[in-house]
């Protein structure tokens, strides 16, 4: 064999070697992206773009009419503040309602009532299968803007306002007393506490369940003492009023909230309730009958059997749903509800500061995303089984 | 624990880059330089026609009729160019161009005239190389609401709610209006124009704001346009106009006259109905103006009748107005677009 076959062997050896193939692999990746974040830097030189945050000292001149005060000559950065706390407001609400919804729906779709299992099956497939934008649209043009002038307004005992201009509500507002009536509600936390621990004591020295929640319900009497104990009333009831064209006093919630809110619900409850079902349905069937062989209810047996079970299922991909609405809220933007991405959109205009805003937005997103992330992570180490 | 920090990291290195990324578009200034511009009248001349740049989406101004014909406001005046060039107002070719392409089309020579609403601003003059010519329509950010509100001034919407599309100086020009006069009221901003309006035609808020043009344009839409009023207040500056491409001053000359020559038509009451009457006046600036005597039109370059032609094709000034932006039309009251003599800021420069 001559010297030249040889050292083609040799290459051609080396060119087959999956660990040289592997390193090749990698470094023409490293490369390429290095080379991609030079070009992307060169071109943001070449722009004349610089790399600041100063802007967000600057006065926004602009006004945000939803969530915390604002008003045009704060700066850019409360404005942003203003934005997440929107975003986490809806994000907040969203989960817990869509929890709720999403469980009781995904139960429904398992009852062996025919009506209450099919209505429950409708709703699951109308909604997740049209896309959540469509339905937000839908949800606020179709049916929030046909409500009622201010005008011609509902007005309910309370009273409670509902029009086109939002839901006004009645909303206790505490008055100069209520710094006395304060320790009061602390005692009640304090003496609510005493009360379970004390029924959970009982419970271990007498080996026999006892009720411990509604017990807890005594410690109201302390702020109710409290009431009439203060000079005057520590609480008066702010009622909402039409004063010229907006409503004065009370609480408020405004369509844009409302359509957010509910839209985003009912569209991750229909998902929440298809993910309840997978889990429940993954529980074997001898454990139901085994529990209602021992006589207990249909509701004990939800209760006490399934779900404790079916809940390591269902978590994992419960966190999933959790940040797609969190995501989600993002649409918020085309139906004017003054979310993060809204105000970050409105504030990246004004100041032309697009790299800055950008990473702006993606952290925030981000670090919501890992924290709801880490919390789950957290609630599914605590419900793992204890292996036996 | 040590795969999901790579995860964060390696989002975070990805979100870095793409935020690079989003850095605009390159500017125009890579594409080489026109070379067209020098001898773009010319080359008009040679061709037999105009290329006219319009708006094919804004009825009133620049509108694609159900007949597939271009009409409106700033077609007329694409029109009057054709018509003082080559003494026929059809030698026109429309090209509908959106509002980020506009400019780049004019610089590149695709179009030889741009006349679609575009406001004439100190950024766009210097940084994309082009020249307005004149200024055929003062606008500015304006407020529409009900009539039945009885509204006149900011003061009388004290509280109110009022919507805009965000994303533009309107919400800006919006907040100061209002905090300048130190009035109360809440604003509601959606992310397109037509959102905006459905919220406010369903009575979401008690007043919309945008240009007056925009305005008038979308309450032509409604379902009850007489009902709803364009406010007599204005909160921003927003002079459109024809423009050419940087350099062909020859052809922005006449593009400017015939701007003029209408207006001046106006003032000196030549119309298309007392045109004939008007070839025999004495007037002088009438006589100049038609070209009875003097060679106003020949030292343009054009026919010395170019201004009979125009009339002849469109009118003048006001006739242009009233048929788009007249009560028939759009009905936006002429306000700042009145001619001088009659308290407005609509003047020409002296033809002689």
């Amino acid at each position: 064999m001559s010297a030249i076959a040889v050292a083609r062997q040799r290459t051609l050896r080396v060119l087959r070697d999956e660990r040289f193939l592997r390193a090749l692999g990698q470094a023409v990746f490293a490369i390429a992206v290095v080379l991609f974040v030079a070009w992307c830097l060169s071109n943001y030189r070449d722009r004349g773009l610089t790399f600041t945050f100063r802007f967000l000292r600057e006065e926004a001149s602009f006004d945000l009419a939803e969530g915390m005060a604002f008003s045009p000559v704060d700066p850019y950065w409360k404005a942003f503040i203003v934005g997440l706390l929107n975003t986490i407001k809806v994000a907040f609400f969203g989960i817990i309602m869509a929890t709720i919804l999403g469980t009781v729906t995904g139960v429904a779709r398992l009852s062996r009532n025919w009506l209450i299992s099919n209505i429950a099956g409708v709703y699951i497939e109308i909604i997740r299968n049209t896309p959540v934008l469509v339905q937000l649209f839908f949800l606020y043009f179709a049916v929030i803007l046909k409500f009622p002038s201010l005008e011609d307004r509902i007005v309910l005992p309370g009273p409670i306002f509902i029009s086109i201009r939002g839901i006004n509500l009645t909303w206790p507002r505490p008055t100069e007393s209520f710094a006395y009536w304060l320790p009061f509600l602390i005692g009640a936390v304090i003496v609510a506490v005493g009360i379970y621990a004390w029924r959970v004591l009982l419970e271990r020295r007498t080996r026999r369940p006892v009720s411990r929640l509604p017990w807890t319900f005594i410690a109201l009497a302390v702020p109710l003492l409290g009431w009439f104990l203060v000079p005057g009333n520590p609480l008066y009831p702010d009622r909402p009023a039409v004063e010229g064209l907006k409503v004065v006093g009370g609480t408020s919630l405004s369509p844009e909230f409302a359509a957010i809110l509910f839209g985003l619900v009912i569209y991750t409850a229909a998902f929440i309730a298809e993910v309840v079902r997978a889990g429940i349905m993954a529980v074997p069937r001898g454990q139901t009958e085994a529990a209602r062989a021992q006589g207990f209810t249909e509701m004990q047996i939800l209760q006490l059997v399934i779900l404790p079970q079916a809940l390591r299922i269902i978590i994992p991909p419960l966190i999933s749903q959790y940040l797609n609405l969190t995501k989600n809220s993002s649409l918020a933007i085309a139906i004017a509800f003054l979310d993060l991405y809204a105000v970050s959109s409105t504030m990246l205009n004004q100041s032309g500061r697009v790299v800055e805003v950008f990473l702006m937005i993606m952290a925030a997103y981000l670090s919501m995303s890992l924290t709801i992330s880490v919390l789950m992570n957290y609630v599914n180490r605590r419900l793992a089984p204890v292996e036996r | 624990m040590k795969a999901r920090s790579w995860t964060i990291v390696s989002l975070l290195v990805l979100g870095a880059l793409l935020a690079a990324c989003a850095a605009p578009a390159p500017p125009a200034e890579e594409a080489p330089p026109p070379p067209v511009a020098a001898a773009r009248f010319q080359t008009i001349l040679d061709r037999g026609k105009i290329i006219c740049g319009c708006n094919a989406e804004l009825p009133g101004f620049g509108y694609l009729n159900p007949a597939g014909e271009f009409e409106g406001f700033d077609v007329d005046f694409c029109k009057a160019i054709a018509a003082a060039v080559f003494g026929d107002a059809n030698a026109v070719e429309y090209r509908p161009v959106t509002a980020p392409e506009r400019l780049p089309a004019l610089q590149t020579g695709e179009i030889d005239v741009l006349i679609r609403n575009t406001t004439w601003t100190l950024t766009r003059d210097t940084a994309n190389e082009v020249d307005w010519a004149a200024v055929t329509f003062y606008d500015g950010q304006g407020m529409m609401a009900p009539e039945a509100t009885g509204w006149k001034t900011f003061e009388d919407m004290e509280g109110a709610t009022v919507c805009s599309t965000t994303g533009t100086t309107t919400e800006m020009n919006l907040a100061d209006a209002f905090r300048s006069r130190g009035l109360d009221y809440t604003p509601l901003l959606f992310e397109k124009t037509q959102d905006t309006a459905t919220a406010y035609e369903e009575g979401r808020c008690d007043a919309q704001t945008s240009d007056k043009s925009q305005l008038a344009a979308l309450r032509s839409a409604m379902e009850h346009p007489e009902d709803h009023v364009i406010l007599d207040v204005t909160m921003s500056k927003e002079p459109l106009g024809p423009l050419t491409a940087h350099g062909d001053d020859k052809w922005n000359d006449v593009v400017r006259w015939v701007v003029w020559g209408m207006v001046q038509a106006e003032e000196s009451g030549v119309s298309s109905v007392s045109l004939d009457d008007m070839l025999e006046s004495d007037d002088p600036t009438v006589r100049r103006l038609l070209g009875v005597e003097g060679e106003m039109g020949t030292s343009l370059g054009i026919p010395n009748d170019w201004m009979v032609q125009v009339i002849r094709a469109v009118g003048n000034y006001g006739e242009v107005y009233v048929r788009w932006l007249g009560p028939a039309g759009l009905n936006i009251p002429r306000g700042p677009n009145e001619l001088w003599t009659n308290g407005g800021l609509i003047y020409a420069m002296a033809v002689r």
